[in-house]
């Protein structure tokens, strides 16, 4: 289990640079499989291109109290990148301005930010209609100032959306870290106990599924109905839905593919999944990515590669809709992940 | 030629098999595919009951491909063993209900 970022053990992985190279290299440069550009190519979707804006996702900060092996923020206790209350104010601008309907606020632990509540207090005068916070749980048992964000979520009407990797304890604290699981039992109890995640409540408690190893998710539905069954037998717990997240190879995850000697096999599963169907609905079509400084990305995987927007508008404070709008997305081979099988995004599955 | 008889790389290749007779080869992956959907048993069921015969079969393709698909159905590494212990079981419990057969030619020829 990991303790430490790529980037405090100093690893050559941390260098996003590094990361594409590899993406880039080997069996594709090759041509032994094709590249995402060629693979969209055969059915003519090349190039990517954005659609009207509908999620602004904002990620608040690289610090996260959890250290998880396939993290793709690299995301941990010795990550300083924090969006500061200036950059979060810019952000507001943008939401008062645009169409967008959900605001997806991500880390790290979002909640790590001292200023997240009051984030949350202004985006939510601003109007938004779908509130998301994703939350890894275990931070609201993490220390007394947070036991309480239950009630501030429900407060502000706040859709949760939590990872838990399996309804197990040894495959959930394999991938999360020693004492997870029962943590995120406990904050889930929390939240059902407020009426998050009961059948017709308006308080809406979803779970993300990714898998703990070098496999693609299974059914999104199968799956859902697997977790509903298990937490309810055994801890009395309901959620909404569960969305199935196929894991892309980039940060911890690919690190842990190279070191399993699983990096080729896990590209060879996801180009053949690739579903052309999944490519219509990519989360980068309509969701664009902020980073704790400003700037924009096409989604929050593309901003932990340093992959910049393909616009003149390269940061919020410089948010132009006319710009964004069918801009080309940059893509490169961890698309694949994106449009394996049924397709994953941050809402689930896409086709 | 490879220099051992498997090669996990073939694995992904079955599908090349349609190319020396297509129709046979069509029709039974479309029975294949067909055998593994939900019905009265669920995917789940019957990709435990493949990786249990997969072991008694002992073949290294059918291992690797339903080990992979068990954990991508959430199936835990519990359950996987057990259900090769059924397996297991079978195969013993064939061999030794033969016993029996011994024992009724033991006591014919010398009882």
């Amino acid at each position: 289990m990991a303790t430490k970022s790529l980037k405090k053990r100093e690893s050559d992985l941390a260098n996003s640079n590094r990361q594409l190279d590899i993406l880039s290299n080997g069996i594709f440069k090759n041509g032994e499989l094709p590249t995402f550009k060629d693979k969209i190519s055969e059915t003519s979707q090349f190039p990517l291109k954005a659609k009207k804006l509908e999620i602004l996702q904002i990620n608040v900060g690289y610090m996260c109290n959890q250290v998880c092996d396939h993290c793709h923020v690299d995301a941990g206790p010795d990550r300083k990148e924090i969006m500061t209350r200036d950059t979060m104010r810019q952000c507001l601008e943008v939401i008062k301005n645009t169409g967008a309907h959900t605001l997806d606020l991500t880390g790290g632990a979002p909640e790590m930010n001292p200023d997240f509540r009051w984030f949350v207090e202004e985006a939510a005068k601003a109007g938004i209609t779908d509130f998301i916070v994703r939350s890894n749980l275990t931070i609201i048992r993490a220390n007394k100032k947070y036991y309480d964000l239950p009630e501030f979520f429900k407060k502000h009407n706040v859709h949760v959306v939590s990872s838990m990797p399996h309804w197990t304890r040894g495959k959930t604290d394999k991938q999360r870290g020693d004492g997870v699981f029962d943590k995120s039992i406990r904050a889930l109890q929390d939240l059902n106990a407020i009426g998050y995640g009961m059948p017709d409540s308006k308080l809406k408690l979803d779970l993300v599924y990714n898998p703990s190893g070098a496999f693609l998710p299974g059914d999104q539905a199968a799956m859902e109905k697997d977790f509903k069954k298990a937490l309810l037998e055994d801890f009395d717990i309901k959620f909404h839905n569960l969305f199935a997240i196929t894991n892309l190879p980039i940060a911890r995850f690919l690190d842990y593919l190279i070191a399993s000697e699983n990096y080729e096999d896990y590209m060879y599963a996801l180009v053949e999944a690739y579903n052309p169907m999944a490519v219509k609905n990519v989360m980068c079509t309509n969701t664009l990515s902020v980073s704790w400084d400003g700037y924009l990305f096409d989604c929050d995987f593309n901003q932990m590669l340093g992959l910049p927007v393909n616009s003149k508008a390269k940061h919020i404070s410089k948010y132009n809709a006319e710009l964004l709008e069918g801009r080309n997305i940059v893509i490169s081979q961890h698309c694949y992940g994106c449009t394996a099988g049924a397709g994953s995004s941050c809402q689930g599955v896409v086709a | 030629m490879s220099k051992t008889y498997y090669d996990p790389a073939d694995l992904r290749k079955f599908g090349k098999i349609t190319e020396w007779n297509e129709e046979l080869g069509n029709k039974f992956f479309e029975y294949y595919g067909k055998v593994f959907e939900d019905g009265a048993l669920t995917a789940r069921e019957k990709s435990l009951i493949a990786l249990a015969v997969a072991h008694t079969e002992q073949c290294p393709y059918c291992i690797d491909a339903y080990t992979k698909d068990g954990l991508q159905r959430g199936v835990t590494k519990e359950e996987m063993m057990e259900a090769i212990h059924v397996g297991a079981a079978i195969k013993s419990g064939a061999t030794l209900v033969h016993g029996v057969q011994m024992m009724n030619k033991v006591n014919k020829l010398d009882g």
